[in-house]
């Protein structure tokens, strides 16, 4: 069986992962918590995994706050972002669309962006849905600013966005998005017609390569049962 | 004092108009006591989730009983946004004071510290930072030129969470559970319901006395079995993930809501509402 399309978006994040000693993921992040897993045994174990709401992977003692603790000092590598909104200059908002406070759809709320994508190095910023309302050509609220002024202190900063069509790195002198690849079985002109903002483009995007036969038996064995302590409905939708 | 009672006296001890800290989902919310709070009709509650909240902020709201919230964030877990949380910014019934969990952590830190404020790090530029005259940005000074935000301390009135167990001292485990210490020690009072109390002094044993809050902190403890439910105890019971989801559901509409607080207050334990 070839790889599916939560397959093909685990690999790709696992391979973000590599060179990574430590990584946390925040809560109801099932594709990026598989993918860590996936990084971990690629790494031999030499990468630390922290997943919120498993009592397998919660290496902390000292509360919820030891994670942003951690963070600010250096000792979280990775971290993963989404949005209800991301703009082209990586300013995400999950906060709600319309004028705040009295927004036309309001979700959860900032949850520790507003801290986290100032200090974790490479934070990934992950959205499944690749549509123009989610990718718009500014947010409405500003959960956490894709990139300072000098002089602010931010050692860490949006690196990467995974969506469900494809890859692309964020250049943060530039503030800009380049698309590295496109998933099997979607098109340049398709991601273009689904992003409200500009994004530099080569004239041959490679298409994101399959996963690794090594990778895939891990997907379908060890990780999903891995995965199910914390996400079991997730898990049993994984193929086996 | 005794500070055992029952969970209607318990929550006869939350004032209307107090500022009332919770703790977030999986580390001992107190949905029993809730229920008590919303009988005995409390109003205009300031709560300050620690540092978010999910279905006991969103049965507050939709009951009617919050003037304000200070939250990160409130969701039915993988339900999504709470719904009469998200009905209430729409419509404006209610403040909503947005913020980011570490900032919310580190005013609760000032607080139990006795210190006027706190600086953090992050939140330069965010709408967050925008929408909070309370919170200010001052230079660095030690070294000039690094912009830093300083948050106000905060001292809740009352802060209210489920643990474990209790003993007749009124010192109450919670384990590895540690900002439910944070939301102790900075709140003026806490109320605590607890599975069960135990005979034996909790502070005795060298080796699980580090995951005690003592008793000097809490004014309150009633007992309240299954008292999370439907949300979970670490090492006791997990969340009923259908209950959640029958709530969110049903808390889409005003009515549905109305349907469901309606079976839930009439349930006098946790089994007999579905």
């Amino acid at each position: 069986m070839s790889a599916t399309k939560t397959e093909i978006l685990i690999a790709t994040i696992a391979r973000l992962l590599e060179g990574c000693r430590s990584v946390v993921i925040g809560n109801q992040s099932p594709i990026p918590g598989s993918a860590a897993l996936v990084a971990r045994e690629l790494s031999d174990g030499a990468l630390r995994v922290t997943i919120l709401g498993s009592r397998r992977h919660t290496d902390f003692t000292n509360g919820g706050v030891e994670t942003f603790d951690r963070a600010a000092q250096g000792r979280v590598d990775a971290f993963f972002l989404g949005g209800g909104q991301i703009d082209g200059e990586a300013n995400i908002n999950l906060v709600g669309s319309g004028e705040y406070p009295r927004v036309d759809v309001r979700w959860p709320g900032s949850f520790g962006s507003a801290y986290l994508y100032f200090l974790v190095p490479r934070v990934i910023l992950f959205r499944e849905e690749h549509t123009p309302r989610v990718f718009v050509k500014k947010v409405d609220f500003v959960s956490a600013p894709g990139t300072s002024p000098p002089g602010v202190y931010r050692p860490g900063g949006p690196w990467k966005l995974v969506t469900g069509l494809g890859l692309f790195a964020f250049d943060r002198s530039r503030k800009r998005f380049a698309l590295e690849s496109v998933h099997p079985g979607h098109t340049v002109d398709e991601i273009v017609a689904n992003t409200g903002f500009e994004f530099d483009r080569s004239t041959s995007t490679p298409t994101t390569p399959e996963p690794e036969p090594r990778v895939l038996a891990l997907i379908r064995g060890r990780i999903r049962d891995e995965i199910a302590e914390t996400y079991p409905k997730f898990a049993a939708g994984l193929a086996e | 004092m005794n500070t055992i009672c029952d969970l209607a006296t318990l929550a006869a001890a939350i004032p209307d108009g107090a500022k009332l800290a919770i703790p977030n989902d999986p580390y001992g919310v107190a949905m029993a006591a809730t229920r008590e709070l919303v009988r005995r009709r409390v109003r205009d509650l300031q709560i300050v989730c620690v540092p978010t909240s999910g279905i006991q902020a969103d049965v507050l709201i939709g009951a009617d009983c919050v003037a304000s919230i200070e939250t990160s964030a409130v969701s039915v877990g993988e339900y999504g946004t709470a719904p009469r949380f998200a009905a209430a910014a729409r419509e404006g019934s209610v403040k909503i004071l947005d913020a980011t969990c570490p900032a919310i952590h580190a005013r609760l830190q000032a607080g139990m510290k006795g210190l006027p404020f706190i600086p953090l790090r992050g939140l330069l530029g965010t709408d967050i930072l925008a929408q909070r005259p309370d919170w200010k940005v001052i230079d660095n000074p030690f070294v000039p030129g690094d912009p830093v935000v300083v948050l106000p301390a905060i001292r809740p009135d009352v802060a209210l969470f489920h643990a474990p167990r209790a003993d007749r001292l009124g010192n109450v485990f919670i384990g590895r559970a540690r900002d439910l210490v944070n939301i102790a020690q900075a709140s003026h009072a806490s109320l605590v319901t607890v599975e069960e109390v135990v005979d034996d002094n909790l502070l005795e044993d060298p080796e699980r006395s580090a995951g005690v809050i003592p008793a000097l902190y809490v004014a309150r403890i009633a007992v309240a079995p299954c008292g999370a439910w439907p949300l979970g105890l670490p090492g006791r019971y997990g969340p009923d993930g259908a209950a959640l989801g029958r709530y969110a559901q049903a808390a889409r509409t005003r009515e549905g809501f109305g349907a469901w607080l309606a079976a839930w207050l009439a349930g006098t334990s946790s089994a007999a509402v579905a």
